[in-house]
């Protein structure tokens, strides 16, 4: 039974719905838009060339490329072990009364505001750096990941902070998908005598792909991180594999160039990067999305079939 | 026991070992951080702070009410602008949950959810500071709109999707048409968690720094003009911070501490509220 009141209220409330699509599209048009003058003077040059000069007009992106890519890498290598570390703990060894708790604290970590880290950043974490950097041996500042003065500010002190910043999502994210792995799994593991580590590690296996996902989507928030990796990083636009040398990310130049842009050009250039950031992200955080729902959705569907009729049935 | 099963138990406990310290790796700078933030915070934190300008360079004192006004503002107009977007668009995903449509709008939501904070920024500032040459109060708070719109959309279309069917199809049993069995029947059942998802959308917004450096930028005076800049509390913050003046990191530290405890106390009370409505839905 078609009644017309049913078919504006979905018309109605879709509209609204419409308006998230259209947003999404908006930025990107924008962006685009925006970036023009860049876009047309420098083309796919933009995307390797090392120079950052405005005062000569020279605009590339690469070094912020770099320093966005580089930083978010070294802080996941950091933080996905941990991060799995933890959505294991609370999820298969934790008492059960125990676990709201540790899930509470840990995700307090992603409630803490950016520039709240970044302050402590400044004024606690770099410091700290540096002097580990000054202790550092001899022998090891050969290598060219730990050349160049201790700083403190710098790549180092960045990933350090992002880090910690990204373990709250990636574990929250790999305890979903540890719950969509089936419990007879486990059991079945168990009962064939295997050690905790040999059941969890089997369930890991069996969620890998939201396991990646997970992984990917705390990469994506490290990405766009801006407000404590610029008061950390340096923001030097200088290509360096060194740990200790003061760098700078795509996010980060956005934040202190931004107002200071006085040509066109300049300008464009800066919304182009922006650009660039954008469309990194939405690959990174798409790629996160279809694998977390590839893993999450058989269960959730099961879920849904049990308790929740489609509403559309209903009319 | 032979060699190979003492070695797998040792392997077994290692893990084990390696996840409990995983997660006290995590905690000790969660504890470090509060710690700093609370030590120093609360040294300049006083009443001053609260009601008084921001002091010139070189002169003790001087507080942040200018900011905290200009935060509260700012994060109003952003609720105001995403409130009915975010609760609507999410009607629309649940009621609809199996259509195509649905399914693009929650991509959508979730790309809106990942798009970096300074981006859309960026954007704000392309749409709404260029064309009329000046950054605005109403500015910022579209920017911290865009941001609020997915969380709000998302977890509405995730609380309602609990309400038991059978409710919806009492309604429309009835013969109210889906628009009434919504508004009357499912979105009061689930009211207390949509309300739980809009205190944490307001209180991940209110520590963003990012989408107001150029949108809202800042004001060294008080206004309530939403056509001017407007200072907020994290944007002082960040221009404090990076200052050479000891006076202002003090003030700086005291704007953190603030800002973690609204962010704290709206966590606190959304977990109690989720509790209470997981406790009421077990029933």
């Amino acid at each position: 039974m078609k009644r017309p009141e049913n078919l504006a209220f979905r018309l109605g409330t879709g509209l609204f719905g419409l308006v998230l699509v259209l947003l999404v599209a908006a930025i990107g048009l924008e962006l685009v838009r925006q970036s023009w003058l860049s876009i047309e003077k420098f083309g796919l040059s933009f995307w390797r060339t090392q120079v950052w000069d405005p005062v000569a007009g020279q605009f590339g992106a690469l070094p912020f490329i770099w320093g966005t890519l580089y930083s978010s890498i070294l802080a996941l290598a950091i933080a996905a072990p941990i991060a799995l570390g933890i959505a294991v703990f609370i999820s298969e060894l934790t008492p059960s009364r125990v676990k709201p708790v540790l899930v509470f604290l840990t995700e307090l970590l992603a409630a803490i505001p950016s520039i709240v880290y970044g302050l402590w950043g400044i004024f606690v974490l770099v410091p700290a750096v540096r002097s580990l950097e000054s202790a550092f041996p001899d022998a090891l500042k050969a290598l060219p990941f730990f050349s160049g003065p201790p700083f403190g500010l710098g790549m180092l002190s960045a990933a350090l902070i992002l880090a910690v910043m990204v373990v709250p999502f990636t574990s929250s994210v790999a305890r979903e998908v540890l719950k969509a792995v089936p419990l007879a799994q486990r059991e079945g593991a168990y009962a064939l005598g295997a050690t905790r580590f040999e059941a969890i590690t089997a369930a890991l296996y069996y969620a890998r792909t939201g396991i990646i996902g997970a992984i990917l989507l705390g990469f994506g928030r490290a990405l766009g991180e801006t407000m404590a990796v610029t008061m950390v990083i340096g923001n030097s636009p200088k290509l360096s594999l060194s740990l200790f040398a003061p760098q700078h990310t795509m996010a980060a130049v956005l934040a202190n160039e931004f107002s200071e842009a006085d040509t066109p050009l300049y300008l464009n250039a800066l919304i182009e990067i922006g650009l660039v950031l954008f469309v990194i992200t939405l690959i990174v955080n798409s790629l996160s999305r279809l694998l977390i729902w590839s893993m999450a959705r058989p269960a959730r569907q099961q879920a849904a079939a049990t308790s929740v009729p489609a509403a559309e049935s209903a009319i | 026991m032979t060699t190979r099963a003492r070695r797998r138990k040792l392997v077994s406990s290692l893990f084990v070992g390696f996840c409990g310290a995983s997660v006290l790796l995590a905690l000790v700078p969660l504890a470090f951080i509060l710690f700093f933030v609370v030590t120093q915070g609360v040294q300049s934190l006083s009443v001053d702070f609260f009601t008084h300008m921001p002091a010139p360079v070189g002169e003790a004192g001087g507080g942040m009410a200018n900011a905290i006004v200009g935060s509260l503002i700012l994060v109003g107009l952003g609720a105001l602008f995403a409130v009915p977007i975010g609760i609507l668009s999410g009607i629309y995903m649940s009621e609809y949950a199996g259509t195509r449509f649905a399914s693009i709008v929650r991509f959508a939501a979730d790309t809106l959810n990942g798009v970096p904070s300074i981006v859309v920024g960026v954007f704000v500032y392309g749409v709404a500071v260029l064309p009329f040459k000046q950054f605005s109060a109403l500015a910022g708070g579209l920017a911290l709109g865009i941001m609020m719109i997915p969380i709000i959309a998302r977890t509405t279309e995730e609380l309602l999707l609990l309400v038991p069917g059978t409710m919806r199809e009492g309604a429309l049993a009835l013969g109210a048409t889906h628009a009434r069995a919504v508004f009357t029947v499912v979105v009061p059942a689930a009211l207390p968690g949509i309300i739980t998802g809009l205190v944490l959308a307001v209180a991940r917004i209110a520590g963003e720094t990012a989408p107001l450096l150029f949108t809202s930028l800042n004001n060294r005076f008080f206004t309530t003009n939403l056509t001017q800049p407007m200072s907020s509390l994290t944007v002082q913050v960040y221009t404090y911070a990076s200052s050479p003046y000891q006076d202002w990191h003090r003030q700086a530290w005291a704007g953190a501490l603030v800002l973690v405890f609204i962010v704290l106390a709206c966590s606190l009370v959304a977990r109690v509220a989720t509790r209470k409505l997981v406790t009421l839905s077990s029933h």
